[in-house]
C-alpha cells in the first residue's frame, strides 16, 4: 500500500487557500486516489491564519495531518510557513513559501513581532526550501489573483500527478474568464525547479 | 456510480435530498451553515432560514406531523435554543421522518463552548447517529429518515466540525420521491397535555427498549475484526483518527450510539484481549459501558478538553510522539474586522468613549480584541440586550449612562427582541446599538428577516427595526452611518446620556457583500505620504484596527491588496498624511 501524502497549505484568510486545496484534492481524485481535505471556516477566515490539510493515497481515514508527518508545506505568506513547521516530517520534508509578508495589526500595535529569517528557520534543519515571488509571477501571468495557481505550479513538481490532470482540473475549477491567466500562472510556477 | 468530492455538510444535504426530504429549515451557525445552503439548491426541497433554531425546529416538526420528511440543522449551541421543542418532539413522535442535525464544535473553532450534544440524545430519549466521514453522512442520513419513521421518533444526527468541514469522496445516488404521509388528527399524540404526556412517556420508554434491540442489529454499528490483542470502541470522527494510529486493531465502530448496543459490545469484548474507548470530549460511550458493568477505560487516555486528532491519540494511548521538527514561531494573527467593515466605526468610537459594552455573537465580537478592547461581556445569542439591563438594575443610572449593548441585526432578530421588551417593560434606561449590515455576515452571508430576501433568494418583506423598536415602546430611535465617525460618536454620546431606552440603528451593509465589493473596486485606494506621517508617535490610523494598515519602518503603510478605499483612515489622520492613490506626487 503506497504511503499517504500529506500536504499543508497555509496562509491568511482571503488568499485563495481553499480554492488551491480544492484543486489539489480534485487532482488526486482524478488520479483515482482516495483523498480527504480539512479546513475550518467561520471566525478564522476574518483575516486570521488559515490552513488546509490535503491527504491522498490508496485509503485515507483521518482528514487531519499528524504533527511530524507532513510532506510539503505550501505557504501563501511567509510567517504562515513557520507556524506549521512542526507538522513537517523530520526527514525529506519540503517547504514552498511565497515571499509575501502580511503584517497583522498585532505587530503594528507592538503586541508581537514578525518572525525574521523564515527561510533560515527551515534550512537549518535541512528542509528543502523554495522561495517563490508568487505576486510577481502572478502579475506576469496577467492576473494578481493567480498567486495560488503559481504556488500550485511549484508544488506540482513534488507530486506524482500528470500535467494533464492539473490542467484539466484548473480549467474546470477556476472562473472561466481567468482560465488562460491561471494556466500561464501554473506553468510559471512549474518552471521553478528546486 | 457517480462520485463527488463533498464536505460533510454537502453530503448531508445530498443524502437528505436523495432520501426524499420535503422540508429543510435552519438558522446559520458554524459549522452547520452549509447544510441548508446546499439543500436549498435542490428545487424539490422547500428550504428556509428561520429567525432562530427554536422556530426552525418547530417548523420542521410541524412539517413532519403534517406528513413531510423534514430536517432541521443547527450548530451545537443552537440546540440549546431549540431544546424546548426537542423534548416535546420526543413525546409526540413524528409522522413523516424527522431528522435533527446538530453540528458540534470540538476545539471551539468558532463557538463559545465545547458542549457534546450526544448527551441531548440520551436526555431527550431519541436515537443518536454519528457518521465518521462524508460518505457515511450521505449514507446514514438516509437510514436516519427510515429509523425515524419506523420507530416514530425524531433522530439526532450528530456531526462535528471536522466532519462538516472536511471533504471526501462520496458515491451518490438519485432522489427517491416519497409521497407525503397521510395526515390524521391525533390529539393524544400531538397535544401534549399532562394527561396525554403521561401516556406518551410510557410510549417513549417502550420505544427506547425497541431501539436498544435495534442498535445491536443496525448496519450502522459493526465490528471490524483485526488483531485481537487490542479492541477499540469508538464512534464518529474519533473512528477515523483512531484508524490512522491503529490500522490493524479490532474496532467496535458505532454509527448508532444511543441507545447503546449491549449485545454487540459483549460479542466484541469476548473477541479481544484488551479493549479501550477512544472518543472526543465527553465520556459518553464510557459512561454507557461502565453503567453496563464493564470496566473499560477511555478518558484515562484521551483528554476531555479540545479537539481529538491522530497525535492526541498517539500521545494518550501509546505515550509517544512522531519524530518531528520543532514548532515554528508564528506571528499572532487573530481574526479581525475586515477592511471597510461597518463595525470598525462603532468599535473605534466605543473605544474612544471608554464605554462599558455588553456584546453578542457575530463578527462584531471581534470588537473585544485589540486595538478596541471594547467589550465587557459576550454570553450567548441576544444576551447583549439583557446583560445591559442587568448592569442597569444592579448599578443604576450613573453606570448605565456609560454602558451600551451591541448586537447584530440577525442576532437581534434571533434573540434580542424579547430582551428589548424586557428593558422597556421594566423601565430600564439602556442604549442598544443594532449593527444592521443587512445580512448574517459571520457565517458567510445568509439572509434573515431584515434582509428582504429568503433562503431561495426570493424577494420578501423586510423587517423594519425602527417600527419594531417603537412598537415595543422605545421612543428614541437614531439612525447612523458608522463610517461617519464624528457624527456617530455624537449620536452615541447623546443616546447614552438619555435616561430612557434608546435604540441606535447603525446602518451600513457588510463590506464583503458583492455590491459593496463592486463599489470598493471602483474607488481609488488610499496611500500614505511618508513625509507627513508621524508613524509610531501618532498611531491614529493604526488604532482603527483596519487589517490593511500596518506600521512599516516606523510609518503607516496601507497594503494595496487589502485596501477597499473607504476613508476611515483619512478621517482619523490628524496630519492629512493619507490621500487617494495618484494624489501623492
Amino acid at each position: 500500500m503506497s504511503k499517504t501524502k500529506n500536504i499543508i497549505i497555509s496562509g491568511v484568510g482571503g488568499q485563495g487557500i481553499l480554492t488551491a486545496s480544492e484543486i489539489l484534492a480534485l487532482c488526486a481524485m482524478e488520479e483515482n486516489l482516495d483523498v480527504k481535505k480539512s479546513e475550518v471556516h467561520g471566525m478564522s477566515q476574518r483575516g486570521g491564519s488559515v490552513v488546509s490539510f490535503v491527504r491522498f493515497g490508496e485509503k485515507v481515514y483521518s482528514p487531519l495531518i499528524e504533527k511530524g508527518s507532513g510532506d510539503v508545506i505550501l505557504a501563501f505568506e511567509k510567517a504562515e510557513a513557520l507556524r506549521w513547521r512542526g507538522y513537517l516530517k523530520k526527514e525529506g520534508g519540503v517547504v514552498i513559501m511565497n515571499t509575501l509578508e502580511i503584517y497583522p495589526t498585532t505587530v503594528s500595535l507592538g503586541l508581537d513581532t514578525y518572525p525574521e529569517n523564515v527561510e533560515e528557520e527551515f534550512k537549518k534543519y535541512g528542509v528543502k526550501t523554495i522561495v517563490v515571488d508568487a505576486v510577481g509571477l502572478s502579475i506576469k501571468a496577467g492576473d494578481p489573483r493567480t498567486q495560488n495557481t503559481v504556488l500550485l505550479g511549484v508544488l506540482s513538481n513534488f507530486i506524482d500527478f500528470s500535467v494533464d490532470t492539473w490542467i484539466k482540473v484548473i480549467k474546470y475549477r477556476v472562473p472561466p474568464k481567468t482560465v488562460e491567466a491561471n494556466l500561464r500562472a501554473f506553468e510559471l510556477g512549474r518552471s521553478i525547479k528546486a | 456510480m457517480e462520485k463527488k468530492f463533498l464536505s460533510g455538510n454537502e453530503a448531508a444535504a445530498r443524502g437528505a435530498w436523495e432520501a426524499g426530504v420535503h422540508v429543510a429549515t435552519a438558522y446559520p451557525g458554524t459549522p452547520s451553515t452549509e447544510i441548508l445552503e446546499n439543500v436549498a439548491k435542490f428545487k424539490e426541497v422547500y428550504a428556509q432560514w428561520s429567525p432562530n433554531e427554536k422556530t426552525a425546529f418547530e417548523v420542521a416538526l410541524g412539517a413532519s406531523i403534517a406528513g413531510a420528511r423534514a430536517m432541521v440543522s443547527m450548530k451545537h449551541v443552537g440546540l440549546n435554543v431549540a431544546a424546548d421543542p426537542l423534548f416535546s418532539a420526543s413525546y409526540t413522535g413524528v409522522n413523516g421522518g424527522f431528522v435533527i442535525i446538530s453540528a458540534d464544535d470540538p476545539g471551539m473553532h468558532s463557538s463559545q463552548n465545547e458542549q457534546d450534544n450526544r448527551r441531548y440524545a440520551k436526555f431527550a430519549k431519541i436515537p443518536l447517529i454519528e457518521p465518521s466521514d462524508s460518505q457515511e453522512v450521505h449514507d446514514f442520513i438516509k437510514e436516519a429518515f427510515e429509523i425515524s419513521e419506523k420507530f416514530d421518533t425524531p433522530v439526532l444526527f450528530r456531526l462535528t466540525t471536522r466532519i462538516s468541514h472536511s471533504k471526501g469522496i462520496v458515491e451518490v445516488e438519485d432522489r427517491k420521491e416519497i409521497p407525503l404521509k397521510e395526515y390524521k388528527k391525533i390529539p393524544e399524540k400531538y397535544i401534549i397535555l399532562p394527561a396525554h404526556a403521561k401516556k406518551r412517556h410510557y410510549f417513549v420508554e417502550e420505544r427506547t427498549l425497541k431501539l436498544k434491540e435495534y442498535a445491536n442489529t443496525t448496519p450502522l454499528n459493526k465490528i471490524e475484526w483485526g488483531d485481537r490483542k487490542l479492541g477499540i470502541i469508538t464512534s464518529g470522527i474519533s473512528y477515523v483518527h483512531a484508524r490512522e494510529i491503529f490500522p490493524d486493531a479490532s474496532f467496535l465502530k458505532l454509527g448508532f450510539s444511543w441507545p447503546f448496543p449491549e449485545k454487540l459490545l459483549k460479542e466484541f469484548l469476548n473477541g479481544v484481549e484488551r479493549a479501550i474507548i477512544i472518543e472526543e470530549n465527553e465520556p459518553f460511550l464510557e459512561e454507557e459501558i461502565k453503567f453496563l458493568g464493564y470496566n473499560i477505560e477511555g478518558k484515562k487516555f484521551i483528554p476531555l478538553v479540545d479537539e481529538l486528532s491522530p497525535e492526541v491519540i498517539r500521545k494518550g494511548v501509546l505515550k509517544e510522539e512522531l519524530e518531528r521538527l520543532p514548532d515554528g514561531k508564528g506571528v499572532k494573527r487573530p481574526p479581525q474586522l475586515c477592511p471597510g467593515c461597518p463595525h470598525i466605526g462603532i468599535f473605534y468610537n466605543l473605544w474612544r468613549l471608554r464605554a462599558t459594552v455588553t456584546g453578542d455573537i457575530g463578527c462584531y465580537t471581534l470588537g473585544a480584541l485589540p486595538p478596541y478592547n471594547a467589550m465587557d461581556t459576550t454570553i450567548c445569542m441576544g444576551a447583549a440586550v439583557t446583560n445591559a439591563h442587568g448592569f442597569d438594575v444592579a448599578r443604576g443610572w450613573d453606570f448605565t449612562k456609560k454602558t451600551v449593548a451591541v448586537i447584530g441585526d440577525s442576532t437581534f432578530v434571533h434573540s434580542g427582541i424579547t430582551g428589548l421588551a424586557d428593558i422597556v417593560y421594566n423601565k430600564g434606561n439602556s442604549t442598544v446599538i443594532i449593527l444592521d449590515n443587512r445580512i448574517t455576515a459571520m457565517t458567510g452571508h445568509q439572509f434573515h428577516p431584515g434582509s428582504g430576501k429568503n433562503a431561495k433568494g426570493e424577494e420578501t418583506k423586510t423587517l423594519d427595526f425602527e417600527k419594531l423598536a417603537k412598537a415595543i415602546g422605545v421612543d428614541k430611535v437614531y439612525h447612523v452611518d458608522p463610517h461617519k465617525l464624528r457624527e456617530t460618536r455624537k449620536i452615541l454620546r447623546e443616546a447614552m446620556s438619555t435616561p430612557e431606552p434608546v435604540v441606535v440603528l447603525s446602518e451600513r451593509p457588510c463590506a464583503l457583500l458583492p455590491e459593496e465589493r463592486k463599489k470598493a473596486k471602483q474607488r481609488p485606494k488610499k496611500v500614505v505620504i511618508k513625509d507627513k506621517c508621524k508613524g509610531e508617535k501618532c498611531m491614529g490610523c493604526i488604532k482603527l484596527g483596519c487589517p490593511a494598515i500596518s506600521l512599516r519602518d516606523g510609518k503607516a503603510y496601507i497594503e494595496p491588496l487589502l485596501c477597499v478605499g473607504c476613508d476611515l483612515c483619512q478621517q482619523v489622520c490628524p496630519f492629512d498624511a493619507i490621500v487617494e492613490e495618484g494624489e501623492n506626487v
